[in-house]
């Protein structure tokens, strides 16, 4: 069992809180330090070994999932880059660290601490898949994660390391950037915004190339499967769910923050690492905003396991007993409609009017009717956009409703929430004008 | 997945809601509250609707409207 602590909110000093087994992404340096050095990381962990074929059966066996939030098993990812690159010629890696995901920050904390571990991953995937030219994707904002890798790419030019050169390709921090298609978009000089597919982006992703987008946590692991093998990545988490992974507890606990933990375990157990919750429960959001709602009594049984409940980006939203279910997701489901790319009808409009909907909900300002519209329109618009913005909103929205019902039964009646109680989640942040 | 006809596929970013579909084969493309279409994902058999169907995709102004094959969606 373990749990690590590694960031805490702004103004508290950084923690670190570990039992067991001690964290994989993030061990080596504290983390209150700067960014693990060249020299520190090969002390740590010795040279890097060259990816290849060999590698795709390791990390098969090692049921590594990417960790983006799709949670699509790694190997047949690779495997369909690698075979496409085979008969068409080399393909592009690219390393999605930009992480769109208001709440979390692990993917920027990997960046940021474990530059070198990073860099290693995207050669190894690199090699592995037949790519010769490497990109790592970064949300403008995530300047210290930007400074970071620049440093540790410079580390390694001038240790005088033969490799491939790295890209790193900035975007604007938008909640869609980080979707596959809107990765190779923009790392093709364009919008960060989804486009259609077919074609997806394995088959015609950068310069038309098979392209590899992947997640930073996936590509660290993946890091440490090439040096250590399968076994030992399974000497962690369970058969169902190997390995350990990086969630973001937010809202009702003592401890907000990023920790590693073991996959498999009870959901009560990371709650307790992060200094259990300030007050009774009334549910939580598994996943980030994409994610589902559990009521407090399914979430007590719930564990870490990507096959019972999707964990998406890792983030954990603990909602108090005098919060207000419906009241969040509301909020979220709004913000969601403006982080729109505007590029489908159904996702602009329907989102929109989804949105509005459950705020009026909330106010206490909707009836009967507005009930069984948000129920139609959230039907209606699952599936029709280009990418699977929509349908993250709308799974937010229903699982709100099934699991909130008597609050929304009490709202139906004219009584706005109380409130969103002592401890909300932490506000949606304010989604930036235009596209640039 | 049952038969072996194609079906009928929007590009929801190409699309702007001319709803010309859903005046050529309303039996296969329903409109929503904003105009855009919803089309019915099973695939076509009757040859008279798979004929309204090809005019559909060839009317449209946006060239948003596709008649696909079956096909696994790859991962």
């Amino acid at each position: 069992m373990t749990a690590t602590a590694v960031l805490s909110p702004p103004g508290s000093p950084p923690l670190r809180v570990e039992r067991g087994g001690g964290p994989r992404l993030l061990a080596g340096p504290r983390l209150d330090l700067d960014a693990e050095t060249l020299d520190e990381h090969r002390q740590r962990l010795g040279r890097r070994p060259i990816g290849g074929e060999w590698l795709l059966d390791v990390v098969e066996r090692s049921g590594l999932r990417g960790r983006g939030g799709a949670w699509f098993p790694t190997h047949r990812k690779w495997r369909g880059v690698s075979r496409l690159a085979l008969e068409r010629g080399p393909s592009v890696v690219v390393v999605n660290a930009s992480e769109g995901e208001p709440l979390a920050r692990k993917d920027v904390l990997i960046a940021e601490k474990r530059p070198h571990l990073l860099i290693d991953g995207a050669l190894i995937a690199a090699e592995s898949v037949g790519a010769d030219d490497v990109v790592i994707y970064l949300s403008r904002p995530a300047r210290r994660a930007t400074r970071a890798l620049r440093h540790a790419l410079g580390e390694r030019r001038r240790d005088g390391i033969r490799e491939p050169r790295i890209r790193i390709v900035h975007t604007q921090h938008r909640y869609v950037a980080g979707e596959s298609s809107a990765v190779v978009r923009r790392v093709n000089g364009g919008q960060a915004k989804p486009t259609f597919s077919p074609p997806h982006p394995s088959e015609r992703g950068v310069l038309g190339c098979p392209t590899l987008v992947q997640n930073a946590e996936t590509i660290a692991h993946a890091a440490l499967i090439a040096r250590h093998g399968d076994a030992w990545f399974r000497e962690r988490g369970t058969d169902a769910a190997p390995g350990t992974g990086m969630v973001t507890l937010a809202g009702n606990v003592a401890r907000p923050g990023v920790y590693e933990v073991d996959l498999g375990r009870s959901l009560v157990s990371v709650v307790g690492a992060a200094g259990g919750v300030l007050s009774a429960p009334a549910g939580l959001l598994i996943g980030g905003y994409f994610g589902t709602w559990l009521d407090a009594e399914v979430g007590a049984a719930a564990t870490l396991c990507p096959e019972d409940v999707s964990l998406g980006c890792g983030v954990i939203g603990m909602l108090g007993k005098d919060g207000c279910g419906v009241g969040e997701s509301a909020r979220i489901v709004s913000y969601l409609a403006r982080e729109s790319a505007g590029q489908c009808g159904p996702c602009v409009y329907g989102l929109r009017a989804v949105g509005e909907a459950m705020t009026r909900l909330a106010v206490g300002d909707a009836d009967r009717g507005d009930l069984a519209r948000i129920h139609r329109w959230s039907e209606q618009i699952v599936g029709r956009g280009a990418c699977n913005h929509p349908d993250g909103a709308v799974n937010n929205l229903r699982t709100a409703l099934e699991t909130f019902a008597a609050d929304v039964e009490r709202h139906v009646s004219g009584h706005a929430c109380a409130g969103l109680g002592a401890t909300p989640l932490p506000s949606p942040p304010r989604s930036p004008f235009g596209w640039r | 997945m049952s038969g072996s006809g194609p079906r009928l596929r929007v590009n929801p970013i190409r699309c702007d809601g001319a709803r010309y579909c859903a005046e050529i084969v309303p039996e296969l493309v329903g409109l929503d509250e904003w105009g855009y279409p919803i089309v019915a994902s099973a695939p076509i058999e009757d040859p008279r609707l798979l004929r309204l169907a090809e005019r559909a995709v060839n009317e449209c102004p946006r060239v948003a409207l596709q008649l696909a094959p079956i096909r696994d969606r790859g991962s």
